[in-house]
């Protein structure tokens, strides 16, 4: 419902995480016309990736986690279907069966006396070394948002980091025909 | 294949659109276009005085033609003075298409003369806009553009064309040869529609106290549509109220007609939203100015709710029966299903729910105290309605006090004869908004109700008028005031009348012979018939300045932050004062 000072019929409902696909034709702007729905309209965006999916029809995949009532999260899907070059929209909040990952880039100051106990905590979470022609530490580590939150709160008790994210994305996992 | 120029397969691409005119200024960025406009006969150009006008101008070619309104303008300032028609395009749906021309694009993003970021400006205000960069794309765009102006919701398409994609060679490809994809246009997306009219018919046969409330949408869906309305409204019996944007739907003289509904609508109109028990809004949007406070909006009722747009659905209050679809197709079906189950209103229900309207209406809500020495605004506006009620009339407006007046106290029998800036409520629209209506109807009387405030905003537009011997009649309530800012500060801020008051008002009636066009006025009630006469009788453009009462105000009214049934009738009815603090931070 929208925020006037009208007060709304439904403002006391919780307000929860969605993660929300958008399929657009790969055209000029088009990121522009989604992100700009979101901020025109006052709805947040807490993480956004888009990338080209399909190649040969010019399709790109948008990511938009955010979060709202559920009315509100209604009214951004439909809000998303008005956009021309849209295909189609996702809410994965509908959808149990859905695989969710993030990838993160992390960059490690060690020194002697954490270096031990830090490839210790990248080998729990299963971080990968990144060789890079500096050589130094880099780790990739993906996986659902939660397990990266988790590694960045171990890995910064006790090593100074800086850290790189992609935001989540998602695929449906129910078997296709 | 011959090729053509980009300008060439412009003009090619507005002619198999079946376009034959166009609103615009030239311009360095459109210089080809226009050169190629210069070498044609089919389209006609009108040339405005400032781009404002020319989208005004389109809005109202548009909206009293059910065709799509065409501007041509030019880069830079040519843009940026078209954004307010753009978004009271989109706000009122009204199917246009404009043409922007582009520096070249080697210049773009160089800050380059007159360059701006067109497509990034009017991207939050179009349904959807193109910067061409390719000129064999350019037809494809055009037909592309002109489809989505019209389809499903109408609104405003922009075509950003850089100059060196006017002047490139490329092929042009009609309209029947372009396939769009299915999901750039507009498919009702709900699929058991059918199942959703059956509860709806359902619903309204077992009502006690129904009302339809009527909107824009359905002069959107074309003239059929508002047949069918009326014939549905017939069928149930109920009473129906409309919006600003819906009057003339149904007829004002029909006796199921409530009026127009809101802030300053009718009290009966607004009692009778507030008690019933369903609501069918048939292509409104439960818009602020319609609401009032919401939580205390038509509390009892189930809401059926029919919109071409699913976004519409559920944005300001939450309905019970929602069917996405275009109000002709949505309505046959439900007459259909109406006759089909042969459901009638259980008539004890109804006299006793048009009873208790009658009583409302017995209020009398529009009365006003008549004033020997002073015109009083209602009265001009309900002569005016008098001596043209008979005649074949388009009604604009700007925005205002004037506005109110003319919606409450002129009676629209007929639909796409009221051409107003309802959504975005835009000072300046009426008198562009007036030469595009009698354009597109050139036999027609077209009167501009305006306001002195608002007239001043477009007044440039005269020359226009003037040039193409238009006769359009500019009807305005001069009150010296900005009228409805004066209210709402009288009514909200303590009588404090900040920067209301318009010092130093030209003298319209010379203002009117110095465009060469007539000014007539009047300054006493009797003179009133006379002026009003004169002003239809001439056939060349007239300002008509009538000075009415400084200090009159609009009602009824429904103060910002208040409800239906807290309706304010009079000067002497003053809002208790919890709701006025509410009320002040509301626009």
């Amino acid at each position: 419902m929208n925020k006037s000072v009208y007060s709304s019929q439904t403002t006391d409902k919780p307000s929860k995480r969605h993660l929300i696909t958008v399929l657009v034709d790969n055209e000029p702007g088009v990121l522009a016309r989604v992100v700009g729905m979101f901020s025109g309209r006052g709805y947040n965006i807490d993480s956004l990736n888009v990338a080209e999916v399909v190649t040969n029809d010019h399709l790109s995949c948008i990511t938009i986690v955010t979060h709202g009532t559920d009315e509100v999260v209604d009214l951004i899907r439909k809000q998303l279907n008005t956009i021309v070059p849209v295909h189609s929209v996702n809410d994965f909040q509908d959808q149990e069966s859905a695989v969710e990952a993030e990838v993160a880039l992390v960059y490690l100051y060690l020194e002697e006396n954490n270096k031990k106990e830090s490839y210790k905590i990248c080998d729990i979470y299963r971080a990968r070394k990144i060789e890079n022609e500096n050589n130094t530490t880099i780790f990739e580590i993906a996986g659902t948002s939660e397990r990266i939150d988790s590694f960045i709160s171990d890995i910064e008790k006790i090593c100074k980091i800086e850290i790189v994210r992609s935001g989540p994305i998602a695929i449906s996992s129910l078997l296709r025909e | 294949m011959e090729k053509l120029s980009g300008s060439e397969i412009v003009i090619k691409s507005l002619i198999d659109q079946g376009v034959d005119t166009v609103f615009g200024y030239p311009g360095g960025a459109v210089l080809p276009i226009y050169d190629s406009l210069f070498k044609q006969n089919s389209i006609k150009h009108f040339l405005v005085r400032q781009e404002a006008g020319a989208i005004h101008a389109a809005e109202g070619y548009a909206k009293s033609s059910s065709k799509i309104g065409v501007v041509l303008v030019t880069s830079g300032p040519g843009a940026t003075n078209i954004v307010t028609g753009l978004t009271d395009a989109i706000m009122d749906s009204v199917p246009i298409v404009c043409i922007t021309g582009q520096v070249p694009q080697h210049l773009i993003g160089s800050d380059a003369f007159q360059e701006c970021d067109t497509t990034g400006i009017t991207r939050p205000c179009t349904k959807h806009n193109y910067l061409v960069k390719d000129v064999n794309q350019l037809s494809e765009v055009f037909h592309e553009a002109f489809k989505i102006a019209k389809n499903g919701k109408p609104g405003p398409v922009l075509i950003d064309i850089p100059k060196d994609v006017q002047f490139a060679l490329g092929h042009y490809k009609k309209p029947e040869t372009i396939t769009i994809q299915n999901h750039r246009l507009f498919q009702p997306k709900i699929i058991n529609n059918d199942n959703k009219v059956e509860e709806a018919t359902k619903l309204i046969s077992e009502s006690r106290k129904p009302i339809f409330y009527i909107g824009g949408g359905c002069i959107n869906s074309g003239n059929d549509a508002s047949d069918l309305v009326r014939e549905f409204v017939k069928l149930t019996g109920a009473p129906a109220t409309m919006t600003l944007m819906g009057l003339g739907v149904c007829a004002a003289s029909n006796s199921q007609s409530l009026g127009m509904l809101g802030m300053h609508g009718m009290y009966e109109a607004n009692l009778a939203m507030h008690e019933c028990d369903v609501m069918i809004n048939i292509g409104a949007r439960f818009d602020d100015r319609v609401t009032g406070r919401l939580d205390a909006f038509s509390p009892n009722s189930k809401k059926i709710h029919i919109d071409i747009e699913a976004s519409n659905i559920n944005k300001n209050v939450k309905v019970d029966i929602p069917i996405v679809g275009d109000v002709k197709q949505i309505v046959t079906k439900l007459i259909s299903s109406w006759k089909k189950n042969n459901y009638s209103i259980d008539k004890s229900y109804s006299n006793s729910w048009w009873e208790k309207i009658n009583k409302w209406k017995k209020i009398d809500c529009l009365s006003f105290e008549n004033n020997s020495d002073i015109i009083k605004p209602q009265l001009a506006i309900k002569k005016l309605f008098e001596q043209t009620k008979n005649k074949d009339t388009f009604i604009t407006t700007e925005v205002g006090q004037h506005q109110m007046w003319a919606a409450q106290y002129y009676k629209f029998e007929k639909p796409n004869r009221w051409i107003t800036s309802g959504g975005l409520g835009t000072m300046g629209f009426g008198m562009p908004a007036a030469i595009g209506a009698q354009i597109a109807n050139p036999e027609a009387l077209v009167i501009d109700i305006a306001g002195d405030g608002s007239i001043l905003m477009n007044i440039q537009e005269m020359s226009t008028a003037v040039q193409y011997r238009l006769p359009i009649k500019i009807f305005i309530l001069n009150n010296e005031y900005m009228g409805m800012v004066r209210q709402w500060q009288e009514l909200l801020h303590g009588g404090r009348y900040s920067e209301s008051y318009m010092d130093s008002l030209p003298d319209f009636v010379k203002l009117a012979e110095s465009f060469k066009g007539i000014g007539l006025r009047a300054k006493k009630p009797e003179e009133l018939d006379n002026v009003i006469k004169e002003m239809i009788n001439s056939d060349k453009p007239v300002i008509a300045d009538i000075w009415v009462d400084k200090e009159e105000n609009c009602f009824p009214m429904i103060q910002s932050g208040s409800a239906h049934n807290e309706m304010v009738l009079n000067n002497k009815m003053k809002q208790d004062s919890k709701s006025k603090e509410k009320g002040k931070i509301l626009v």
